[in-house]
């Protein structure tokens, strides 16, 4: 029944090109990492960058927020009231400036450190909070905000990222997708086919690692032999660039040119955001096993939010009134959502059984009778 | 003797097999600098130095792929994967070639190989942080499977997977890491692969249990004993191959069987048992072959696990269905 | 009605399915300009496009963690991993993430996707080619498993498959892929999932297959009726996950026999599941065990021996003799 199709084939054969043909020579070495602010709060040139006034403050906001929700995020978990979470800080500028810099419209990839990513894009505290609770209704994201739920597994949230992006691209929606992922997962087999789908494609997707220096207690130098992680998009035909990740306007401005140019059809690239976690890898993490005082510090002055405080200061937009009054604003938001975390209503068992499928089969419908009714031979509650 | 509890059990073994066994290496993410996520790898790095305790890159594929080579060329790698729900990464090295390679090479080369991986729920974790995948691995042939309930046990048989001359899946319950401690034996204990223990003895019906649900099932076994009904309990401690022998004699026995497992029911282990038992024991049986699993969905997240874990109460209320024929 | 073999009908399905939803797409490992090692997808590309009918790198993991991305979007992708053994890369994105994400979200994210693979043995393949993986599916929630048996029941399943809104594993049992014609409907022919069906009507045995097996037990069923006046009842599955297990309580009450013919290892297969769904609900209703024919707990040998391996007829008459005499 194979029909022999090979006159029809061999008229839309492409034409193999020979190689190199595609070369673009800006690629073959990566310029040192884009600057815009000193730690000092100077500007590395002259001129000012081109952000709105406001989009600074509000980006500010956000770095606050997020440092304050970290710390009490860690609080809640230690006292109980909350499960395993993976803290942020020191990260801040890396998420901010990169997710406030999508539109509406585009997506974005959590792995699982992106809160605060999640949060400017429009999700409740409250909501990210009852994720780290343990509420499966955590993982809801609102209709109207393009972020997907969290990927615990390494790198695995690339290729969905590329997927998303690729449909997009064949439905001609203008969308851009952006990724989150960290150092180590730079080694996993999924990021290697998540960049060649991207490459091969040229689909409109950002892949930007947030290089924190540690998978848990493996330094980064650990996790691959090049000299750095940008580099890496080379191998698959597109441009990598590292960033100062404690750099706000750097990670800003980068994105949005990654973002624009995939846009407008230009492909994707990785961004490569140098930074650091200030804290454990998790609370269940011990960071004083492998790593030393001295490097904590050396990144504890190079913290993203006084960069950004001192700044603001120079520009004349801040002062100590004002920085008092964001943290405090942002501690009673922070508590408010907390409360709200801690008062939504009480779990259903059926919660377990609803969502595998869109339509329950008889074995799961039947699984969730005999569970009801367990219950209620015991009582109405688990026995103790 | 020393009184150890599960993980301490496991660096245990780890540290004897180590020092009368020069091939044998430690692989895997975190297992140096760190010890470990669980600390199972505590203080072998200092003990044995950076050669035979390797941390790695983020990378399972790679971790087994590579270890699949170290062993064939001689080493005896012992792979820690940090969760079980992280093992799907390998999974191809491990169906297509750990599982393989002996019969690939009609013998030339074997793998003395073990990959252990935490296993299990109920340390209110992440998603991918509490899973049983035994029945995935049990499928294949050319693997060996085991399950640890108990310190002693798990120091026994990880000793008897390192030098087993096959690829052994090690699952080590960390729902009972720390949950208690026991008297494990100094030095060079191995208990037998393919053995199911009596934890306990009975005469009314029979409950199969492994891992942490060992406990659960003697939990149970005490409450129905209450009930002046005498519940066996049967640690099959290996998966596969299974101990058919004391299975069916415990069957054979009791003429009634309950199978306890956290994994989801549809496909699980307790299928292979009940179809076992209706294979050999069928006329034995005075009621049918019930199985206490996990729901088939996913393991949910901390505030319903209690509910998806089989306790002592469904195990309990199961057993007197039994005994109702 | 169109007389068609068993890929054809796939690729009618896909055809029906593409001209009839511009949503759904294949994707996967020569499936455009080459048609799909088995032609499966022939013709697809010219009628559609590189856009619908897309060659991707060589990546089972890309191939997949991409079109769960796509699903999620909103589109309906098809993907063809080459060879059942071939699926095993993607493993972590299927039991991860396809399984999950509506779960996940909440019904936010939905990933109506389906992963087709040639399945099973008998060709004569490489190590790697004949191999069957159901059971590894059917124990993840949230999928749904698969496996048609005739070219009528592969168009009609496949189309259910596409236009189910949860992840759909659906093997295509190679060894029949040529092996016979049949009326299949033209258009739109949908076989709902989840219902087995009665392949051959019978009183003594039940005798249970999927796939490939079907036609094992089919000319078992001949050879006993013919020589040995034994009536058995040949049940095909067609979807494993969720089980129709209305259709086979129905038959067992009846014939209170059961024989389970499967190709893949024997232990901790999906004859041990339907062995202990029967046991434990039709306990009073078994006149004897179930028993199971199988494939063996070792990989599948290469082709001089794979004959030995597989279920035959011969093998399958032999479990049904040995469940009357029970
Ligand atoms: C596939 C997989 N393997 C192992 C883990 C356990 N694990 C959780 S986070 C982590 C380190 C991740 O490092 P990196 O990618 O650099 O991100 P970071 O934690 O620094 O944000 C590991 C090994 C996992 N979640 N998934």
């Amino acid at each position: 029944m194979v029909k022999s199709s090979k006159t029809r084939t061999g008229s839309r054969k492409p034409v193999a090109k020979p190689a190199g043909n595609n070369r673009q020579d800006h690629l073959w070495s990566l310029g040192p990492p884009v600057e815009i602010l000193r730690p000092d709060g100077r500007t590395v040139a002259k001129e000012e960058p081109d952000i709105a006034a406001d989009d600074l403050l509000k980006m500010y906001r956000w770095m606050v927020n997020g440092r304050v929700f970290d710390e009490r995020a860690l609080k809640l978990q230690r006292q109980g009231r909350l499960g395993t979470y993976a803290p942020l800080s020191g990260q801040e500028a890396a998420q901010v400036g990169s997710a406030y810099a999508l539109e509406q419209r585009d997506w974005l990839f959590p792995s699982f450190r992106e809160h605060l990513a999640l949060a400017v894009r429009g999700q409740s505290w409250s909501g990210i909070l009852l994720y780290h609770g343990g509420s499966e209704e955590g993982g809801r994201v609102p209709e109207g905000i393009n972020n997907f739920t969290p990927s615990i597994p390494i790198a695995t949230q690339i290729l969905h990222a590329v997927g998303v992006a690729w449909a997009a691209k064949l439905r001609g929606d203008p969308i851009v997708t952006l990724v989150y992922f960290g150092d180590g997962g730079t080694s996993e087999g999924d990021f290697h086919e998540g960049m060649n789908f991207a490459g091969v494609f040229q689909t409109p997707t950002i892949f930007f690692c947030q290089n924190n220096q540690y998978a848990i207690s493996l330094p980064r130098a650990r996790q691959t032999r090049a000299e750095t992680l940008a580099q890496k998009a080379i191998a698959y035909g597109f441009e990598g660039v590292q960033v100062d990740g404690n750099d706000l306007l750097a990670v800003y401005q980068t994105t949005r040119q990654a973002m624009e140019k995939a846009r407008q059809g230009g492909g994707p690239t990785l961004i490569e955001a140098l930074t650091y976690r200030l804290g454990p890898h998790t609370t269940a993490d011990d960071p004083t096993r492998y790593r030393q005082d001295e490097e904590l510090q050396h990144w504890q002055e190079r913290d993203p939010l006084i960069r950004m405080r001192l700044y603001l200061e120079r520009r004349g937009d801040w002062d100590e009134a004002r920085e008092t009054a964001l943290w405090e604003e942002a501690k009673a938001d922070i508590a408010q959502s907390v409360t709200a975390y801690e008062q939504a209503p009480a779990r259903d068992v059926e919660e377990i059984f609803k969502y595998t499928y869109a339509e329950m089969p008889w074995n799961l419908q039947e699984q969730l009778a005999d569970l009801r009714a367990y219950l209620q031979e015991s009582g109405g509650q688990l026995p103790e | 003797m020393a009184q150890l509890n599960l993980v301490q059990a496991v660096n245990d073994a780890l540290r004897s097999e180590m020092q009368l066994d020069d091939r044998l290496v430690i692989l895997g993410e975190d297992v140096g600098v760190d010890g470990g996520v669980f600390r199972a790898t505590e203080g072998l790095l200092k003990q044995f130095g950076p050669r035979r305790v390797l941390d790695t890159p983020l990378s399972e594929v790679g971790i087994v792929g590579s270890s699949i080579g170290m062993a064939a060329y001689g080493l005896h790698p012992v792979v820690e994967v940090q969760f079980s729900g992280f093992l799907p990464p390998a999974f191809d090295q491990i169906v297509s070639h750990a599982a393989r390679i002996r019969w690939r090479s009609r013998g030339r080369y074997h793998l003395p190989l073990v990959v252990r991986a935490p296993y299990g729920g109920g340390i209110r974790s992440p998603e991918h942080h509490s899973e049983s995948p035994e029945a995935f691995y049990a499928h294949v042939g050319g693997l060996k499977v085991v399950i640890p309930s108990t310190p002693a046990d798990a120091k026994g048989l990880l000793i008897a997977a390192i030098r087993d001359p096959d690829p052994v899946i090690f699952l080590e319950p960390k729902h009972i890491y720390r949950a208690f401690r026991q008297e494990v034996p100094e030095g060079e204990y191995i208990l037998p692969l393919g053995r199911a223990q009596i934890a306990q003895e009975g005469d009314d019906l029979s409950l199969f249990a492994w891992g942490a649900m060992t406990q659960i099932a003697l939990a149970a076994a005490e409450e129905l004993d209450q009930a002046g009904i005498s519940a066996e309990v049967v640690d099959l401690r290996t998966i596969s191959p299974l101990d058919a022998e004391t299975i069916v004699a415990s069957v054979r026995k009791t003429g009634r069987a309950l199978i306890v497992h956290e994994a989801p029911r549809q496909g699980g282990v307790g299928a292979e048992v009940a179809a076992l038992i209706n294979d050999k024991a069928l006329m034995s049986l005075q009621a049918p072959v019930l199985r206490v699993a996990g729901f088939d969905t996913i393991m949910p997240l901390l505030q319903l696990e209690d509910y998806y874990l089989p306790d002592a109460g469904r195990v309990v209320r199961a057993a007197r269905r039994l005994m109702t024929y | 009605m169109a007389h068609l073999n068993l890929v054809q009908a796939v690729n009618q399905a896909l055809l029906t399915e593409m001209a009839r939803d511009e949503r759904v797409l294949v994707l996967g490992e020569d499936v455009g300009l080459d048609g799909g090692v088995f032609r499966a997808t022939e013709g697809l590309y010219e009628k559609f496009g590189p856009q619908r009918a897309i060659d991707t790198p060589l990546a089972e993991a890309g191939i997949v963690g991409t079109a769960i991305g796509m699903a999620v979007y909103g589109l309906r992708p098809v993907c063809e991993l080459q060879f059942d053994g071939f699926m095993l890369p993607a493993f972590d994105q299927i039991l991860s993430h396809a399984s999950r994400l509506r779960g996940r979200s909440r019904g936010r994210f939905q990933v109506p996707l389906v992963i087709r693979a040639p399945y099973g043995g008998g060709i004569r393949a490489l190590e790697h080619h004949s191999e069957s993986p159901e059971q590894f599916y059917v124990h993840i929630p949230g999928l749904k498993v698969v496996i048609p048996a005739t070219p009528a029941d592969a168009k009609g399943l496949l189309i259910s498959a596409i236009r189910d809104p949860d992840p759909v594993v659906f093997l295509e049992p190679k060894r029949l892929y040529r092996a016979f014609r049949q009326e299949v409907p033209e258009g739109d022919h949908a076989i709902p999932l989840g219902q087995a069906r009665v392949a051959r009507a019978g009183r003594d045995v039940t005798l249970i297959g999927w796939g490939a097996q079907v036609h094992t037990a089919l000319q078992a069923a001949e050879l006993l009726a013919a020589q040995e006046g034994i009536s058995v009842e040949v049940l095909d599955l067609r979807t494993l996950s969720p089980l129709d297990l209305e259709t086979i309580s129905q038959s067992v009450e009846k014939t209170g026999r059961v024989v389970i013919a499967q190709e893949a290892p024997r232990s901790f297969g999906f004859s041990s599941e339907l062995t202990a769904l029967i046991t434990e609900r039709l306990f009073l209703h078994l006149e004897g065990p179930v028993v199971r024919v199988t494939g063996f707990d070792t990989a599948m040998p290469y082709f001089s021996l794979e004959q030995y391996y597989l279920p035959d007829v011969g093998r399958v008459a032999r479990g049904v003799r040995q469940t009357l005499s029970a």
